[in-house]
């Protein structure tokens, strides 16, 4: 009998690591994630097998032990699981409320955080993201450069910025030039 | 930058967030295929161009994702007005009033 393939999966942003006075950027370990569309009744009965209240108000965020849900939009969630990593957060049975979709290995992520983390991120980003506009616990779905990144402010100088993987190489190389320009 | 307001996320926001979608408030009749060319014409294809107030679809691309319509005015660039998709169109006392 032939013996089973294993495909090993390596993230695309493996060994990016960066860090100066001010600024320090670090890849996000895998996560699982899913990207919700769902009706009030459709998000009600999601959250409640998550063990999260999905965040209602725009820009609004929900974390509870490992396990993040940001608002989108009116309709739609990102749901990211630190914990598990392979698990898939799919519900098993069908329903007409809601459209669950997962998106695990089509995000990665970077962690930027010191008091550098804004002016790098502003580099490519027209956002506002001083404290009052943009407080702890935001996120929202805005541009990098040409990238479309969803942005979390997980403390008050940390984001943690999610992209497409094939961004990557883009993503990286933009970050980088910010991180170092915002030692000046 | 220009700041466009989003009716959904309920914040301004930078117009590279933004797409613009044409000519608001178009409205398509349900018996299309009994239109004379001519009159199928005027709906589907002539738009205004108007120097001054325009209403506009617009759609939050790198945001909430979310259509809403605009009253901008095509001289200054000016976003008069957002309002959700679905809304009434302003009355041209209320965009008479906006423009002051």
């Amino acid at each position: 009998m032939a013996k089973p393939a294993i495909a090993l999966r390596h993230t695309p942003t493996e060994g990016h690591n960066f860090a100066n006075g001010v600024v320090s950027v670090s890849t996000a370990a895998p996560a699982s994630r899913i990207s919700l569309r769902a009706t009030p009744l459709g998000a009600n009965s999601f959250g409640k097998s998550l063990g999260l209240d999905l965040p209602k108000k725009p820009s609004g965020s929900a974390a509870k032990g490992g396990k993040f849900a940001l608002w989108l939009g009116p309709d739609e969630w990102l749901i990211i699981d630190e914990k598990n990593q392979d698990i898939s957060l799919v519900p098993k049975t069908a329903s007409t409320q809601l459209s669950a979709v997962d998106i695990s290995h089509r995000n990665a992520a970077y962690f930027i955080s010191g008091n550098g983390a804004e002016n790098t991120l502003n580099a490519a980003c027209p956002r506002n993201l001083s404290l009052s506009e943009f407080p702890v616990g935001s996120a929202t779905r805005t541009i990098f450069g040409k990238a479309e990144v969803v942005l979390y402010r997980t403390q008050n100088n940390t984001f943690r910025m999610e992209f497409w993987r094939s961004f990557t190489p883009y993503v990286w190389g933009l970050l980088l030039d910010a991180a170092r320009d915002s030692n000046n | 930058m220009l700041l466009i307001n989003c009716p959904y996320c309920e914040d301004d926001r930078p117009e590279l967030e933004f797409a613009n979608a044409g000519e608001a408030h178009i409205h398509r009749p349900k018996d299309m295929a009994d239109m004379s060319d001519e009159a199928f014409e005027a709906m589907f294809f002539i738009r205004d161009n108007p120097k001054g107030v325009i209403l506009e679809r617009w759609r939050h691309a790198h945001g909430c994702g979310r259509f809403f319509n605009a009253v901008r005015h095509t001289v200054s660039d000016k976003f008069l007005k957002t309002y959700m998709a679905g809304e009434p169109r302003p009355s041209d006392d209320e965009i008479t009033e906006l423009m002051k």
